[in-house]
């Protein structure tokens, strides 16, 4: 409940809110129950349909796609942190010549959709006479958005730190090299862990729109699946298979991240006053 | 310039579907992602736990799956046959409306409890405080990521192109088929999501830098 919005219930408030209960709670399970039915009635929980499942040519077609999916993920995660440290670097560079060309670059790649990114490689690099893999265009169009999302949020991190570290570092008789790769980076990366944790959520996410230029990726496999006739077209169940494994993959990368966040709560000295407003954070939306 | 010039037509045609789906799915995220977010501040118990367990299903999904299912497997339910663009615009809503919800909820949450036990203190009731006190405040709070929100929706319609939807994401692939150079289309396509996405972006920027200092 909401202390901001309601007291502590009274008598009256608590029957109100048992009505609202009951009438909610109805709209909820009966929206609910009707889509349980339409699946039913139109025949989703048949054994024919979930037949598929006990093959085992197919178990490992659904393991190979989910390996694929990994890989790519893997790939792009790997090769957008480093991205997103060398964009960092340049944005947060003492020369102009480097700063200016990457913030274009990042505010650029921010702005325009992965998926265009992924077409314009795909279907533009042929033209050009560079054949390039599915696995590739996905991995490239996923590093150079997030690439960008990730410099900025690098970025953020080493702005946010309190001055006065890096004028000790400074004092200290430290390089500027130093002072960022020994004093500034450790702290800031700390600090953002959490949020770099929730980015490669939406990497993992992104890797999905792989199936639109048919990357052979968990969703291509349920099309491929969806569409025999033997199991009488399992597409909903297997769709189903698949947003199970999607969603507990990305719950257990949401659990780390909310894990890591609580963790560098407790350890930072002082703890804010349980009235202090807390602060939106930009919603890391992906695809 | 020719592939733009050329093909002028089919680019006039991308965009305006993205515009239209982009509006249509901002409306009805913000609608149901308000519902959503009623739900999760509501005292009812049972009600906030369905609004989470919505949030947490719906955020872990690939925006994808979600398209994925209403292009090819909602009209197997036999409910009521849609065309593709009212489904793809449907996904756009369901995933959306997730992050709509967080955004809100959060915003009510930045604001203060004294403010409402103050205002409560002053004998407002549940309605006065709500419009008074704490939405304004509130406002403050939810509009520069809502705004975060809705870019990226915008960006998240190309992903309608993959099933069957004219829009600016499907202009490259049609790009492809008439046998134009798709490395110029694209950076076109690219230039015109620019176009679109900055000035929301600057919008965004200056509502947050205005608002910042208001508490």
């Amino acid at each position: 409940m909401t202390a901001v919005l309601f007291d502590v219930p009274g008598p009256r408030a608590r029957r109100r809110n048992r009505i609202l209960a009951a009438g909610g709670g109805a709209l909820v399970v009966a929206f609910v129950g009707y889509v349980l039915y339409r699946l039913a009635a139109t025949g989703q929980f048949e054994s024919q349909k979930w037949s598929f499942i006990l093959y085992e040519n197919i178990q490992l077609l659904l393991l190979g796609a989910l390996l694929a999916t990994l890989k790519a993920f893997a790939l792009a995660a790997v090769l957008s942190l480093l991205l997103g440290a060398l964009l960092a670097a340049a944005r947060l560079s003492d020369h102009a010549w480097l700063r200016a060309p990457a913030t274009i670059v990042v505010e650029f790649f921010r702005a325009i959709p992965v998926l265009v990114m992924i077409f314009t490689i795909y279907f533009g690099l042929p033209s050009v006479g560079i054949t390039i893999s599915t696995l590739w265009a996905v991995v490239v169009g996923l590093t150079l958005y997030n690439g960008s999302v990730l410099a900025e949020v690098f970025r953020a991190g080493v702005v946010a730190l309190p001055r006065g570290q890096s004028e000790a570092a400074y004092a200290l008789g430290m390089r500027k090299t130093q002072v960022m790769t020994n004093v500034l980076l450790p702290q800031a990366l700390t600090a953002m862990l959490p949020t770099i944790v929730s980015q490669l959520v939406v990497v993992l996410k992104d890797s999905a729109l792989g199936f639109l230029i048919g990357y052979p990726e968990l969703l291509f496999t349920t099309r491929t699946l969806g569409s025999q006739g033997q199991f009488d077209f399992p597409i909903i169940p297997v769709a189903i298979v698949v947003a199970a494994i999607y969603i507990s993959m990305c719950l257990m990368l949401s659990w780390l991240a909310n894990y890591l966040e609580r963790r560098s709560r407790t350890r930072r000295r002082g703890t804010p006053p349980p009235t202090a407003p807390e602060r939106v954070e930009p919603e890391l939306v992906g695809a | 310039m020719s592939v733009l010039l050329d093909n002028l037509d089919l680019f006039i045609r991308g965009f305006l579907g993205t515009i239209q789906l982009f509006v249509i799915a901002a409306i009805g995220s913000l609608v149901v992602g308000g519902v959503l977010a009623a739900m999760r501040v509501s005292p009812v118990p049972f009600l906030r736990g369905a609004g989470m367990t919505y949030v947490n299903i719906v955020r872990n999904t690939p925006l994808t799956l979600v398209l994925f299912f209403f292009a090819f497997a909602w009209n197997r339910l036999d409910i009521v046959t849609l065309p593709f663009f009212a489904l793809a615009a449907s996904g756009l809503i369901v995933y959306t409306a997730a992050f709509v919800c967080e955004v809100l909820r959060s915003g009510v949450n930045t604001v203060p409890v004294g403010q409402a036990e103050a205002s409560r203190a002053l004998g407002l009731n549940f309605g006065l405080t709500l419009s008074q006190v704490v939405m304004p405040q509130a406002l403050r709070a939810v509009v520069p990521p809502l705004v975060s929100v809705e870019i990226a929706l915008l960006k998240n319609t190309t992903i309608a192109a993959g099933f069957s939807v004219v829009e600016a994401g499907s202009i490259i692939p049609s790009l492809s088929e008439r046998g134009y150079n798709v490395l110029v289309g694209g950076l076109w396509v690219a230039l015109g999501f620019v176009i679109l996405v900055v000035p929301l972006t600057l919008l965004q920027r200056y509502l947050e830098r205005r608002w910042r200092v208001a508490r």
